[in-house]
């Protein structure tokens, strides 16, 4: 059957709305502070941390992002859990809010489908994140250049832009996460608890119950397999390929993401670094997983608002 | 009748377990109040979602100025207006700015978006509270932002659904005054209600609904005839004369005669016998102290076809 009309009408008037709703939102104030503190923390931990350990490094820049001091932990796994806590607080009452204040009803019968409205809360929602993310990014950089007093090299920078990139995919997966419990949950309040519940389950505990997993399917002789079923079953987490493809993109010396065969080792210098798109190579996978991820995600939470019931 | 606005032919909605609405045929006609009534739960809501393509139609069809809700929903929502039960506003934007959101959607530009928003808050009597947060506005305040919402969309149709639910006697009395201003301006409406006598004074034409079916449909004297048998009764008090239940029964045109109470008497006729009845308590020697002619109301009608329903259903079980 086909339907009249574009699905996109009105969607940029959606995402407008939805955009100056966050942005004027609490939770906007509250992620704007933590963007603050997390970069300061971050870039202190970091950079009393470079100087006392490499000044011969070539990607001394990108250390900024990976180094963490004791106690505190990495920019980069300050992001692994601060990006889902961002994402989810802007996804987990997207559409049942709406329910609940009675209005998905009256909007839906303005001359819109109803993928305008989802996919533009969505894009509305990554647009914040993308904005929060690329502030906290320039920040870092920053700070990094005053206090460092070292300028960054051209290949530094572009990996530390398709970080950035990676990140935004990252958050992406979440936030279509999100959006999808709070089509299936009619209450804000399960909804997050459900989101929260997953994200702690992909993100603390999956990791380590996949080798065991791996264990109890693939007999121990069969070293080989044994490690890559583990591999290939923890990176059914989004934290998992996030954390893969930032360090192949940020320790340019990460010749592979899985385990490491002699034969790959046959003329390689151990130790020095890989070419830029070498290094985007190792982690396509990844990052096309992370957007996959994302995409998919998003298809579940649209067949699930299509079909459902908009009364209240 | 005239052109025809909304059309409903065997329009039918299954769910897994059960059949919400089974087989409804109506008609809206231009410039008619159409008001669906039936309990809670009888498949008021529904219908309308389908006749906005909002929900999937099972089996049966619907037309709206002749476009598919199912296949045209843009069509459809372009042309019609639509308050829904209790309807909903962003609490913590101000009413003017929850019309632009809307009037936005509707792809109004924004010259034209302005006056029209002026010219509908003062359409409805919120013109003072335009820049007013809808968090403080009571629940008849919001039916009638509603109203404006469809005020501005000019919509050539305007479907109801409980409009009254909830209101207190002022501000329900107020919003009816607006529906049949609406009416006046040329626009179709239908409405659900389960308030009947609200709806009886606005209502052109009526279908009872009742386990998603339509029971009845007409206008409220048609349905009164159809249901109480007799299309009139004339209440009588009257003191003094010999014998009066027999002489008003013996009036040509009547089928009974109750009496209430002593000197009160309650009479249903196949047409206004207020006369007849005047002139035979007068011939009896009575003296005749009030005597009115009943209007059938919806309440009646509505409480007695469903007692009538269930008694036909425990004879039948």
């Amino acid at each position: 059957m086909r339907r009249e009309g574009s699905p996109w009408q009105g969607l940029g008037v959606v995402m407008l709305k939805e955009l100056s709703d966050h942005l004027a939102s609490m939770r906007m104030r509250v992620l704007e502070w933590l963007v603050v503190l997390v970069a300061l923390a971050a870039v202190y931990a970091a950079i009393t941390q470079v100087r006392d350990v490499t000044a011969q490094d070539p990607f001394l820049f990108l250390r900024l992002f990976t180094t963490a001091r004791e106690r505190l932990p990495s920019f980069v796994s300050f992001l692994g859990f601060l990006v889902p806590l961002m994402a989810i607080g802007l996804g987990f009452d997207a559409v049942n809010s709406e329910h609940n204040r009675r209005t998905l009803s009256r909007i839906l019968s303005q001359p819109i489908y109803r993928d305008a409205l989802l996919f533009g809360k969505f894009l509305a929602g990554l647009v914040t994140l993308a904005i929060s993310l690329i502030v906290l990014w320039l920040l870092v950089i920053g700070l990094g250049l005053l206090m460092l007093g070292v300028p960054p090299g051209g290949e530094e920078m572009a990996r530390a832009f398709i970080f950035l990139g990676v990140t935004i995919a990252y958050a992406g997966v979440w936030l279509a996460l999100a959006m999808l419990f709070s089509v299936t949950f009619r209450s804000p309040a399960t909804a997050a608890l459900v989101t929260l519940g997953l994200w702690l389950f992909l993100t603390v505990i999956w990791p380590s119950l996949a080798p065991a997993i791996a264990q109890a399917f693939v007999p121990a002789e069969d070293q080989a397999t044994l490690v890559t079923t583990a591999q290939m079953l923890a990176r059914l987490s989004p934290s998992t390929l996030y954390g893969e493809s930032v360090l192949a993109l940020l320790h340019p010396t990460t010749r592979t993401l899985g385990p490491v065969y002699l034969s790959q080792l046959e003329g390689a210098v151990m130790g020095t670094p890989l070419p830029l798109w070498q290094s985007v190579l190792v982690a396509w996978p990844q990052i096309v997983g992370l957007v996959a991820a994302s995409i998919l995600l998003f298809v579940g939470g649209y067949v699930a608002f299509q079909r459902q019931e908009v009364r209240a | 009748m005239s052109d025809t606005v909304i059309e409903a032919r065997g329009l039918t909605k299954r769910y897994d377990t059960a059949t919400a609405v089974d087989g409804v045929n109506f008609t809206v006609g231009a410039g008619e109040i159409f008001g669906l009534l039936g309990p809670n739960g009888a498949g008021k809501t529904t219908t309308i979602l389908m006749l906005l393509g909002l929900s999937d139609v099972s089996a049966g069809e619907a037309r709206v100025f002749g476009h598919d809700p199912m296949r045209e929903p843009l069509a459809v929502k372009r042309l019609v207006g639509y308050l829904p039960d209790t309807v909903g506003f962003y609490d913590n934007m101000t009413a003017a700015d929850n019309l632009h959101y809307t009037g936005r959607l509707m792809g109004l530009r924004s010259a034209e978006r302005k006056a029209k928003i002026a010219a509908a808050l003062a359409r409805v009597g919120l013109a003072e509270v335009a820049e007013k947060k809808v968090g403080t506005f009571s629940r008849g305040m919001r039916q009638r932002l509603g109203l404006a919402e469809i005020v501005m969309k000019d919509a050539r149709a305007a479907i109801l659904d409980e409009p009254t639910n909830g209101l207190d006697p002022q501000a329900s009395i107020e919003l009816l005054e607006l529906i049949r201003s609406l009416k006046a301006a040329g626009v179709s409406i239908l409405l659900s209600s389960h308030l009947l006598d609200r709806v009886q004074s606005v209502c052109d034409r009526v279908a009872l609904f009742n386990n998603g079916r339509i029971a009845l449909m007409g206008t409220v004297a048609e349905l009164g005839r159809h249901v109480l048998g007799s299309g009139y009764a004339v209440e009588i008090e009257a003191e003094g004369g010999d014998g009066l239940v027999k002489r008003l029964s013996a009036l040509p045109g009547v089928r009974g005669v109750e009496a209430p109470a002593p000197g009160r008497f309650r009479m249903a006729c196949d047409r206004d016998l207020r006369a007849e009845a005047a002139a035979a308590v007068v011939a009896a020697g009575g003296r005749l102290r009030e005597l009115t002619l009943d209007q059938p109301s919806l309440e009646v009608i509505y409480t007695r076809y469903f007692q009538n329903a269930q008694e036909e259903a425990r004879h039948a079980a």
